[in-house]
């Protein structure tokens, strides 16, 4: 254990632990990213591992804007879209010209699909913050989706515009037909990007986005024009957003005016705020979540939208700081030592929650198949329920009702032991 | 010389309401300069004007000479004029050292670069443990400066004034709501700290401003009735009229 008057002085000790630290994360993530589909190695695991390298790549430049600039952009998705026509076009003119440009590079020509976009929208979008940048996001989403359905030979209509990723040069005698393959390229940009906009946040820029987030009104006491940093901060998103967008139309070979769409910005909206905007990792969680719960869910049940919901107001007001929040509030508890005191409250709590859990699923269930005319059981862990029978009502009843009274003790339970271990961290030197 | 700030003529008004007239004000280079007045006088509004937060109506404000009214708040900071805010005005999410490397960061020249590593710039990482030190915060380095008590924040707020290096500095009644105490320390903080540089400040305090203060200007409804050393500010009938009377009795 540390003293109290160390603990006090910096994060994580001295500077070249620090640096060994950081740099493992990162040697760590990648050794995992490569050995995934070695251990993971069923077709379907390889396009959802795919699809999670891209939303992860999206979320992060999304958290440039929410998380680090205070910017609440609800047509994000537009730099997405933009990437992936940038890139599909870029893709079809390699063929057609024969240039030398093998399918590696295409996604940084979506990249400055979103940028250029960006840059020229950006400096009005970014003039106010709040409000009204929220509310010009989502005119520009609507508009420039809008737009792809008029624009034909840009767009390509409501068919999109297909390209075949396997028709560029090759390289390393790599075709990219295999999504194999297709995922150690989406692999090898996500390590990239990810590192370009973690390293982003450690700059002056970085700092001064922070700033501008916090306070936008002292910044410009203290010589920074906050409409300047806010601009550079929507070019440098809607750059990696490009990104994301190329290596989501190198993976389906196709990009439509769903990219663009305000579904699309809903669900980068949602993934980064669940998985908490605080911290730079948070993004990442929430990306991997929202995408597995998108695979799952809609292979479950039809209303799989109707669960999202739920999540994320469950997260909005319980939980703001996202799961990166809830986690990185365990921080001083594990210095100080007193976590293991708060544990035996959580794993009570865990029975009754879950019940409470299964009684809501069960309710939304009945209620969704009795109305939708769907007589087909319901099928919980194993369990078959039939939805017009009284006995499944009575037991979502029961579950629900009684689930809440006994979880709500257990809840005041975590409340009071974490109470106690944080005073202890507290007292301890521990912010906590 | 040419006066630090030179205020002529300057009007303010919000709709039909006159908040300063005919505002007349000259600070000399290297002065320490205290505005006075009562309540709602316009001691706030003036330094408004002056840091570019707010437009005078009519009127110019000169900085070392140069014309600085109608420029934008960052555009006069760059040349030299920081301003603290009477209510506090940090970056409560991010730590201690954070908010003053931020206020060091325009200054060394690093503007809205993107491609340098903040941590290994050698001369913002040792203005700002200057600066923390010379403010009494380096042991509360890591802290959310939202996380700080009132009167640590006041401090902190100083620090981002001054970190910047300016010539000018302009505080908006820094030991508003301290103790004795803490008055005391903030005074002795703010005369070393602004040693060699213009000093312009909104106090409250008698015992502080005539300690402290080369030359007083006292406001009264937007107007400058008198200007001059605590002296002639302590003999002039005008203010004993308009603002020391209603103190004695």
């Amino acid at each position: 254990m540390t003293t109290a008057a160390s603990s006090t002085s910096s994060a994580g000790g001295t500077p070249a632990t620090e640096n060994l630290r950081f740099y493992g994360v990162w040697l760590i993530a990648t050794i995992a990213l490569i050995v995934l589909p070695m251990v993971f190695s069923s077709g379907s695991s390889l396009t959802s591992f795919s699809l999670i390298g891209i939303a992860i790549v999206f979320a992060l430049s999304y958290n440039i804007l929410l998380g680090q600039t205070g910017l609440l952009s609800f047509g994000h998705a537009v730099h997405y879209g933009l990437g992936g026509f940038a890139a599909c076009h870029m893709m079809n003119a390699v063929v057609s010209h024969g240039w030398p440009i093998p399918l590696p590079f295409i996604p940084l020509f979506g990249g400055l699909g979103g940028l250029a976009f960006a840059m020229v929208i950006g400096w009005v979008i970014t003039k106010r913050a709040g409000t009204v940048f929220a509310m010009i996001s989502l005119g520009i989403g609507e508009l420039v989706a809008s737009s792809s359905l008029i624009l034909r030979s840009v767009f390509g209509g409501e068919a999109g515009i297909t390209t075949d990723r396997t028709a560029l040069p090759h390289m390393f005698g790599w075709t990219f037909g295999p999504q194999l393959q297709v995922y150690y390229l989406i692999a090898f940009w996500l390590v990239l990007a990810a590192i370009a906009m973690y390293a982003l946040t450690r700059t002056p820029l970085g700092r001064i986005c922070n700033a501008v987030r916090d306070n936008p009104e002292r910044v410009q006491f203290i010589g920074y024009d906050p409409h300047v940093v806010r601009y550079i901060a929507y070019c440098l998103a809607g750059f990696f957003a490009g990104i994301a967008g190329g290596l989501a139309a190198i993976n389906f070979e196709i990009a439509n005016s769903a990219y663009l769409g305000a579904i699309q910005s809903g669900l980068v909206l949602f993934a980064t705020f669940i998985g908490g905007t605080a911290y730079f990792f948070g993004p990442i969680l929430g990306a991997i979540l929202v995408t597995y719960l998108q695979l799952g869910l809609t292979n479950l049940t039809s209303v799989w939208q109707l669960y999202f919901g739920i999540i994320f107001i469950g997260i909005v007001m319980f939980s703001p700081g996202g799961i990166a929040g809830l986690l990185m509030m365990h921080r001083p508890l594990v210095r100080a030592g007193t976590l293991s005191t708060v544990i035996p409250s959580y794993l009570v709590a865990i029975v009754p929650t879950a019940a409470l859990a299964c009684g809501v699923i069960l309710v939304i269930e009945t209620i969704a198949r009795y109305s939708g005319g769907d007589g087909n059981p319901i099928n919980l862990f194993g369990i078959a329920f039939n939805p017009v029978s009284p006995v499944t009502w009575v037991v979502a009843a029961v579950l629900v009702v009684v689930g809440f009274f006994v979880a709500r003790l257990t809840w005041r339970r975590i409340a009071e032991a974490w109470d106690r271990a944080a005073t202890v961290a507290r007292d301890r030197g521990y912010l906590a | 010389m040419t006066a630090a700030i030179e205020v002529r003529a300057v009007e303010k008004r919000f709709g039909n309401v006159s908040i300063i007239r005919d505002l007349n004000l000259s600070v000399s280079q290297g002065e320490r300069h205290a505005v006075i007045g009562p309540n709602g006088a316009g001691k706030s509004t003036t330094f408004n004007l002056i840091s570019g937060h707010l437009r005078p109506t009519s009127g110019e404000i000169r900085l070392n000479g140069d014309v600085i009214s109608g420029m934008r708040p960052f555009e006069i900071n760059r040349r030299g004029l920081s301003r603290s805010f009477q209510v506090t005005n940090v970056f409560a999410r991010m730590t201690v050292w954070e908010n003053v490397r931020c206020a060091v960061l325009w200054a060394t020249g690093h503007r809205y670069a993107f491609w340098k590593n903040v941590d290994s710039l050698p001369e913002v990482r040792e203005r700002t443990a200057q600066i923390l030190n010379d403010i009494h915060l380096t042991h509360r380095r890591d802290v959310p400066a939202g996380l700080l008590t009132y009167a640590e924040q006041r401090e902190l707020e100083i620090g981002i004034t001054i970190a910047s290096g300016a010539t000018v500095i302009m505080l908006d009644e820094p030991t508003a709501g301290m103790s004795r105490a803490e008055t005391e320390r903030a005074m002795s903080l703010i005369r070393r700290l602004t040693e060699g540089r213009t000093l312009v400040i909104v106090e409250h305090d008698m015992n502080v401003v005539f300690g402290l203060a080369d030359r007083i200007s006292v406001l009264v409804y937007g107007h400058i009735i008198a200007s001059g050393t605590p002296e002639e500010i302590r003999r002039d009938p005008k203010v004993k009229e308009a603002y020391l009377g209603e103190e004695a009795h």
